[in-house]
């Protein structure tokens, strides 16, 4: 089937998630061969991704792991005293 | 994965048994997702990070109840997910009375912004710490309900059905939302983007 971009757009999230099925995926990758503008809309979407997974975008406040211990280890020594 | 599971059936039964130092070998794996459920709900870093060592001590509170039906992080993540949003209450930050009451009406104009001059990121341009910050207020600014389904799919890397699990919605509800929060974030970054990519030149030098 020949897809138009509006068609390619509404499936381009599960096509990075790699959950349309084959015949689909079949169909959007003959149009993105042709088509710069999906193909840009793809990249970038997907560029997006990787920056969003990258531990640097979102980063824990400094000395977090520690002070969760800390107050953990508080809790863990007063449950053992309440037994 | 299978081992994980194993493993961590394994710790929780040795915790409970009285080995409870263990705890904190069982949730170092998963303080970071658990830091960033709480920071996609309050947006604010220091009632995120005690929100977050609430709800690891409520864990460990709670830890006789965990029935192995979930994935231990799934569990861990609900678990976030309310005192999340316990704490919007309490501050009155939200408008609505919770989050999972807010019905769908977002309006919105969900199709991505073409681009024609630009094929990819360069690799230099994602080093860039202003597309950092870009990405995280345009992640801050989505409406809650679709930074939620980000939050949990894109940033913690969960899966549809754990995210559906983890927010009480349906699978359907989950690749909606999802899609429409990553429209919006390459709609919202795309002009940002634009001015940091070189032009690329076609055949003939024609601009692309």
């Amino acid at each position: 089937m020949k897809l138009d971009c509006r068609h390619v757009w509404e499936h381009i999230s599960e096509y990075i998630d790699n959950t349309v099925d084959a015949t689909l995926r079949e169909d959007i990758e003959r149009h993105l061969e042709h088509c710069e503008i999906c193909s840009a809309i793809l990249d970038s979407t997907r560029n997006i991704l990787v920056l969003t997974a990258d531990d640097r975008t979102f980063e824990l406040p400094v000395g977090y792991s520690e002070r969760l211990h800390e107050r953990l280890a508080k809790e863990l020594e007063q449950d053992s005293k309440t037994e | 994965m299978r081992t994980t599971e194993t493993n961590e059936a394994g710790l929780i039964a040795r915790i409970l048994a009285g080995e409870k130092e263990l705890f904190h070998e069982l949730i170092r794996p998963y303080e970071r997702m658990v830091y960033l459920t709480l920071f996609s709900i309050v947006k604010h870093q220091t009632e995120a990070e005690d929100g977050a060592q609430e709800a690891l001590i409520s864990g460990y509170r709670h830890l006789s109840s965990f029935r192995g039906d979930a994935k231990f992080s799934t569990w861990l993540v609900r678990i976030a997910i309310n005192e999340g949003r316990k704490r919007l209450r309490k501050a009155k930050r939200a408008a609505e009375e919770s989050i999972e009451e807010q019905a769908e009406t977002h309006e919105g104009d969900f199709t991505p912004a073409p681009l024609t001059d630009w094929r990819e990121i360069p690799l230099e341009a994602l080093e860039r710490k202003e597309l950092r910050e870009a990405l995280r207020s345009a992640v801050a600014e989505l409406p809650d309900i679709y930074r939620q389904v980000f939050a949990l799919r894109d940033l913690e890397e969960l899966s549809v059905e754990e995210t559906a699990q983890a927010l009480g919605i349906t699978t359907g509800a989950v690749k909606v939302r999802l899609h429409r929060a990553r429209m919006m974030l390459q709609k919202r970054l795309v002009p940002f983007l634009k001015t940091t990519a070189p032009t690329r030149r076609g055949f003939f030098g024609r601009a692309l």
